[in-house]
This record gives structure tokens, C-alpha cells and sequence, in this order.
């Protein structure tokens, strides 16, 4: 047998696989293709298909989309009604991020600090649990929760507290009827809704905190206010960031629970799903899309400034 | 500029005459059925006895055509008009605010009526109405249809209210208690219209001739109404269901329904009733429409004519707690149906009703009236407390 006989008889097969062996870039332009094609096409072509939409305009007369390039849907972004809905939305998001790092971080410090072993297990089926069951299962089970003559107004009236919870729904803005139709209530549940995407992260950064780094602050008489405002929280901050892009996202991108507990104004979501239902405002909706994705980029950029995206 | 309108009216005419080649084109005879039969349609219009085994009008038509039935559920009627748009659909259970785009858009054809023998019992006033009927060409045969009625807590109303006023102005229920608060309105653009009936009624001086064909300053005036209403309503509806749960857990006293939420209330043991008040009330009319292209032409006249069978009006009727578009339904016995139910779904009161339409600018009964998408964009804001 000589040497020149052995490729031969592998055949095609041999031949191919021969012939990316002479070219590996050729390999990896090929298995980098199809994800390429998916992100290009699918993911970034549609979004600047639904970008192109926004420079769009509606003509007021006919309800007909008229392809011409104008900025006048941008300018109806600024109606007063147009903007309540922008700013709702992100003071809302925003507000939900701060609510959700104040609580989950001494659950995730408890989970990164003490918890061993079996209480570890307990933590996170603990966190992950509410998110195996169905979202909308647990939005409804809200509203029964805190309706007018749901399970949290009557513990507040055994507590002799219902005064309470009148003279916090007396108030403008964050009251209302009832907890259930009230932006407090919304909140509430976004709060729920959200916490897992914030507490997950917040302990992965403070399991990396070295604890000797704590017990040296107090050895130097920091007091315990000290040491988490110059040591802990500095350490932890990524995490708490990490967690505040998933509860900020995910707050201003939901249409559902401001649909179900609340008092019914818009939420950007809602607002981009009505205009471009029957109303076929395409243009709208596609203008109110690109106000979350710019609010996103300028945060996204802050957080990355930060150190977030090493949390993750 | 002028060449491209131009292009347009060749268009415009080149579209008349197709829509005349359509016309021409409807099937005159029936043949065999092809095996199969594609419906686009809302949750719970075509059962099969698989949610409730005594409900079921679609393996009968299997089994007598043998045309095999797949169901494909919209939730909404912009999904109803993309589906038929993608086309690979042979009928549609459109409402009124679908129904006259599909038919603009040519996604569905003209139906001969020689061809579907019950078609002589349909209710007299569904047989030309104006949301599947086109120049004398029907579009569609008539499935059912429901009033929005005004649902009310018999302990805080005794006998039933007589007007609307109680959800769109402030006042005292007869508790004694303000309406501030315990009335809500439905979460849709369409609400409006039930401001413009309500002003039709009180404030004739406007000269609205249909709630949904406003000129500005009627719908200038809607929106005021409607704008008090924000101060009384806590929570705008549109999920049936959340609903329910409102009058039952949130204090709601008064609003604007469906005879679906009431009956279910009802049967709760909820002391709730609902009645048609003197302004008249807004409604909803399906129809089933064939697509332009339908594959399975003749399984589909056969299903055309096997929605007005009256077992299956009266057992849908129940079902949804809507109405029969064959009247001897409520009566005949044929389903499960009896006239006391048709008479609490409204079924007498069909001359109170306006149907929903989709408001568009060129309107019959004016020059020029607010389009659709600026009921959408305005109610939004006054939602929103603008």
C-alpha cells in the first residue's frame, strides 16, 4: 500500500474534513454563521425593522401609515399624556429597584453569610420556587391578596390597624379605592414579581466579600453603620446593580401587572400594545418602544461604569 | 406628487374591479366536502365537549360531512384580521370591528345564500346589517351576539337604574353612599361610543346620529363625560374574569358587562342583575366569513349552514351567554337554551342595541368623523387623568 493510496479511499467525507483542516478559518466562519444569521436577522433586523416604523407617521385623516421620513411621531411622544406614560413607567421601575435591593439584601446576606448546608438548599428553593409557578397565577392570587375585602385588609382590621391603611390610601398619587387599584398595589407586586432577579445576585457578589475584610473593620472601630457603607455595600454595589437591570428591565418592558392591580393608567407596554392593535398606530407604538431601549442603553452604560457586569 | 395619485386611483379603480371579479367568482353549486375545515375563532365558540362534554356542536358536523374541524383561537380581533391575513384559513368568526376591514382588505369573499337553507331563519334585522353586508353582497352569515349591559348590586339598588348617569356622573346611590369610587367602565377605546349613546340621549343638541361617527366637537364632548367618569371609576375593566372578582371582593356596586360576567355572578349566589337603562346600550355582533381563498370551499358552506342549526344557537348561546342570530332557538327547545335565559341575555331587546363598528373617517352620517386610532390614543389619556 503506498502512502497515496490511504486519502483515496477515504472518499468525500475524508475530503471535506481534509480540506477544513487546510482552512480553519473557513471552520469557523461555518459554525459561526447560523448564530451570526440569527443575531443579524431575527434579533437586530427586527429591531431596526420596528426602529425604521418609528420615523413613521400616521395621517391624521385617513388613519393610513404614510412611509415618509418625519420625526413628528417622536414630537407626539411629548403630549402631556404621551410623557405621564414615560414618566410613570420609569419612576415606577425605579422606585421597584430601590424597593427590591432594600429587601432582598439582608435575605441575600443571610444566605452568603450563615446560611450552611441544609439552610442553603432551604434559600434557594426558597427564591426559586415562586418562579416555577405561572406569573399570571401569582399576579391574580395578588389581586385577591390585596383587595378591598382580601386576606391583608382583614389582618390589618384584627390588628386594629385599618386606619392605617386608609390614611395611606387617603393619599394622592400612591392612593386610591383600594390597595388593588392603587399604584401602592402595583408596586407591591412588582416587588414580588421581580425580587429573585435582584437577591440572586446581590449574594453571588457577597459571597465574593471576603469576611475578614468585615471583621477588620471592626477590629479598626468602625462602627457596624461604617462598615457597610465603607466596606460591604462599596463591595457589594455590582451585585446590587446586576440585580437593578433586571428589576428596572423587566418593570418598564411588563404589561400584564399594571393591567391586573392597578388603577389602570397606561404603562408604557400597555400603550405600545393598544396603539398598535386595531388602532394600527404602528408608528406610535414603535416611537413608545424606543423610549425604554434608550432609557436601558444610558442605564446599562452607568452600570457597566460601575463594575455590573461582573456580578452577573 | 400627481403622478403617484395618479397610480393610486388606477389602483382604487383596478381594486373595484377586482372586488367585481370576486363577486362573480361566489360559488353557485356544492360539491363534496374536502376532508377538512380551518376556523379561526374566539375561545369557546366552537366546542367539542373537551371543557364540557355537554357542550358540543362540532364532532356531530364531523361525523354527518366528514369534513374534520381544527380550530385555531384568537384573543382578539387584531389577531383575527392576521390570521386571515397570513391566509391558510377557511372562516373567521369576526365581530364589528373586524369584520368591515376584512372585507376592505378582500381577505374574505361574498357568500351566496341560495346555498345555505337556513339562512330564511335568521332574525329579520341581522339578515342586511351593515357590519357583513357590502353594496347588497353579505360577507358573512350571522353566528351570535350580545348586549353590554348594565350590571348593578341589587342591595345597593333596589329596583334597577334607569340610566346610565350612575357610572358617568357623580351622585348618591340610593344607599345613600356616593358612586365615587364603586362603578368602573370597560378598558376599551370602543367606550367611548357608550358616552356618545349616553349624550345622544341627554344632549340631543349635539345631533349625534350614531355613537360611532363623532365629529370633533361630539367627541369633544364624549371625552369630557368621560373625563368626569376617570374621578368616579378606580379600576377600568376588560378581562371578564377580573371583573368577577371586582364586584365580588372590591366593592364594585355599578358597570357597564357582559351577560356572561352576570350570569356567572349570578350563579355564584352574588346579588347582582343587570338591565338595559333608557339611553340603549352598546353590542357586539360575530359573524362567520370566508376567506377569499379558502381551500375547503364546500366543508365550509357546509359549516355556514350547520351554525344555524338550532341546537347549536342554543347551546352557544348558553355557553356564552350570548344570543342566537336564529331567534327560534330560545324557544324551540332544541338545546339547552330556554326563553327565560334569551330574555336575561337580552334577546327582546335587540332594538336597544348599537352594534360596535369601527369608527373611520369617512363616515356615512357626516362629513368627516374621528377615526379609530384617536379614540385609542385619547382614551389613553383619559385614563390617564388628562
Amino acid at each position: 500500500m503506498t502512502a497515496a493510496e490511504i486519502p483515496q479511499s477515504r472518499g468525500l467525507r475524508g475530503a471535506l474534513s481534509d480540506w477544513f483542516w487546510r482552512n480553519p478559518g473557513m471552520t469557523l466562519f461555518l459554525m459561526l454563521l447560523p448564530p451570526l444569521l440569527w443575531l443579524g436577522i431575527i434579533y437586530l433586523g427586527s429591531l431596526f425593522a420596528l426602529l425604521l416604523q418609528s420615523f413613521y407617521s400616521i395621517d391624521e385623516y385617513s388613519g393610513l401609515i404614510n412611509r415618509e421620513f418625519t420625526l413628528k411621531t417622536y414630537a407626539e411622544l411629548f403630549k402631556p399624556a404621551n410623557l405621564d406614560i414615560i414618566l410613570r413607567t420609569v419612576t415606577m421601575a425605579a422606585l421597584v429597584t430601590v424597593g427590591s435591593a432594600v429587601v432582598a439584601f439582608p435575605i441575600a446576606y443571610f444566605a452568603a453569610r450563615y446560611a450552611k448546608g441544609r439552610w442553603k438548599a432551604i434559600f434557594y428553593l426558597g427564591v426559586m420556587l415562586p418562579l416555577w409557578s405561572s406569573y399570571l397565577v401569582k399576579v391574580y392570587a395578588w389581586k385577591l391578596i390585596l383587595a378591598r375585602e382580601g386576606i391583608l385588609n382583614w389582618t390589618f382590621a384584627k390588628l386594629h390597624l385599618t386606619w392605617l391603611v386608609e390614611a395611606w390610601l387617603a393619599l394622592p398619587i400612591v392612593g386610591g379605592n383600594s390597595l388593588s387599584v392603587s399604584h401602592t398595589g402595583t408596586f407591591l407586586v412588582f416587588l414580588y414579581v421581580w425580587l429573585p432577579y435582584m437577591i440572586l445576585p446581590i449574594q453571588a457578589s457577597l459571597e465574593r466579600v471576603p469576611g475578614n475584610l468585615i471583621e477588620a473593620a471592626s477590629d479598626l472601630g468602625a462602627t457596624p453603620r461604617q462598615t457597610f457603607w465603607n466596606v460591604l455595600f462599596p463591595l457589594a454595589l455590582p451585585g446590587v446593580l446586576a440585580g437593578s437591570i433586571f428589576t428596572f428591565s423587566l418593570t418598564m418592558g411588563d404589561y400584564i401587572i399594571p393591567q391586573i392591580v392597578g388603577t389602570s393608567r397606561r404603562f408604557i407596554g400597555q400603550a405600545v400594545y393598544a396603539h398598535q392593535g386595531t388602532a394600527g398606530n404602528i408608528p406610535l407604538a414603535a416611537a413608545f418602544t424606543v423610549a425604554p431601549i434608550l432609557i436601558m442603553g444610558v442605564y446599562l452604560w452607568f452600570a457597566k461604569r460601575k463594575g455590573a457586569f461582573d456580578a452577573l | 406628487m400627481i403622478r403617484s395619485l395618479a397610480t393610486c386611483a388606477v389602483l382604487a379603480l383596478s381594486a373595484g374591479f377586482m372586488s367585481a371579479a370576486y363577486a362573480q367568482a361566489m360559488k353557485t353549486e356544492l360539491g363534496e366536502g374536502e376532508g377538512r375545515l380551518n376556523v379561526v375563532a374566539w375561545a369557546g365558540f366552537l366546542e367539542r365537549g373537551e371543557t364540557d362534554p355537554k357542550f358540543d356542536w362540532v364532532t356531530g358536523f364531523e361525523e354527518a360531512t366528514g369534513c374534520k374541524v381544527s380550530v385555531k383561537t384568537a384573543n382578539t380581533s387584531d389577531e383575527m384580521v392576521a390570521l386571515m391575513n397570513e391566509g391558510g384559513f377557511d372562516l373567521v368568526t369576526a365581530s364589528g370591528d373586524a369584520s368591515r376591514r376584512l372585507i376592505a382588505g378582500k381577505r374574505v369573499q361574498p357568500i351566496n345564500i341560495d346555498l345555505i337553507p337556513s339562512w330564511s331563519k335568521l332574525d329579520d334585522r341581522l339578515k342586511d346589517a351593515p357590519w357583513h353586508t357590502v353594496e347588497g353582497a353579505h360577507y358573512g352569515v350571522p353566528y351570535v351576539w350580545g348586549p353590554n349591559v348594565l350590571a348593578y348590586n341589587t342591595e345597593v339598588f333596589p329596583e334597577a337604574p334607569t340610566s346610565w348617569s350612575v357610572v358617568f356622573e357623580e351622585q348618591d346611590l340610593p344607599d345613600g353612599k356616593s358612586n365615587v369610587g364603586r362603578v368602573q367602565a370597560y378598558d376599551g377605546p370602543i367606550h367611548i361610543a357608550d358616552a356618545a349613546q349616553y349624550l345622544m340621549f341627554h344632549k340631543p343638541e349635539l345631533g349625534i346620529v350614531s355613537p360611532y361617527e363623532l365629529n370633533d366637537e361630539q367627541y369633544a364632548a364624549a371625552l369630557d363625560l368621560l373625563r368626569g367618569q376617570r374621578k368616579l371609576a378606580s379600576r377600568y375593566w376588560h378581562d371578564a374574569f377580573i371583573q368577577i372578582d371586582d364586584f365580588k371582593n372590591e366593592g364594585v356596586v355599578a358597570s357597564g358587562s357582559w351577560p356572561f360576567q352576570v350570569n356567572l355572578l349570578k350563579g355564584d349566589g352574588a346579588p347582582i342583575a343587570s338591565t338595559f337603562p333608557q339611553e340603549g346600550v352598546t353590542g357586539w355582533a360575530d359573524t362567520s366569513m370566508m376567506h377569499a381563498e379558502a381551500a375547503n370551499p364546500n366543508c365550509a358552506y357546509k359549516w355556514l349552514e350547520h351554525s344555524l342549526n338550532s341546537n347549536l344557537q342554543s347551546d352557544l348561546s348558553l355557553w356564552f351567554g350570548a344570543n342566537p342570530s336564529v331567534p327560534a332557538a330560545c324557544t324551540d327547545g332544541s338545546g339547552m337554551l330556554t326563553a327565560e335565559v334569551c330574555a336575561q341575555n337580552g334577546s327582546n331587546d335587540f332594538e336597544k342595541v348599537r352594534f360596535w363598528q369601527t369608527p373611520i373617517t369617512q363616515c356615512a352620517s357626516q362629513g368627516e368623523c374621528v377615526p379609530y386610532y384617536r379614540w385609542v390614543s385619547d382614551y389613553i389619556a383619559v385614563i390617564g387623568g388628562r
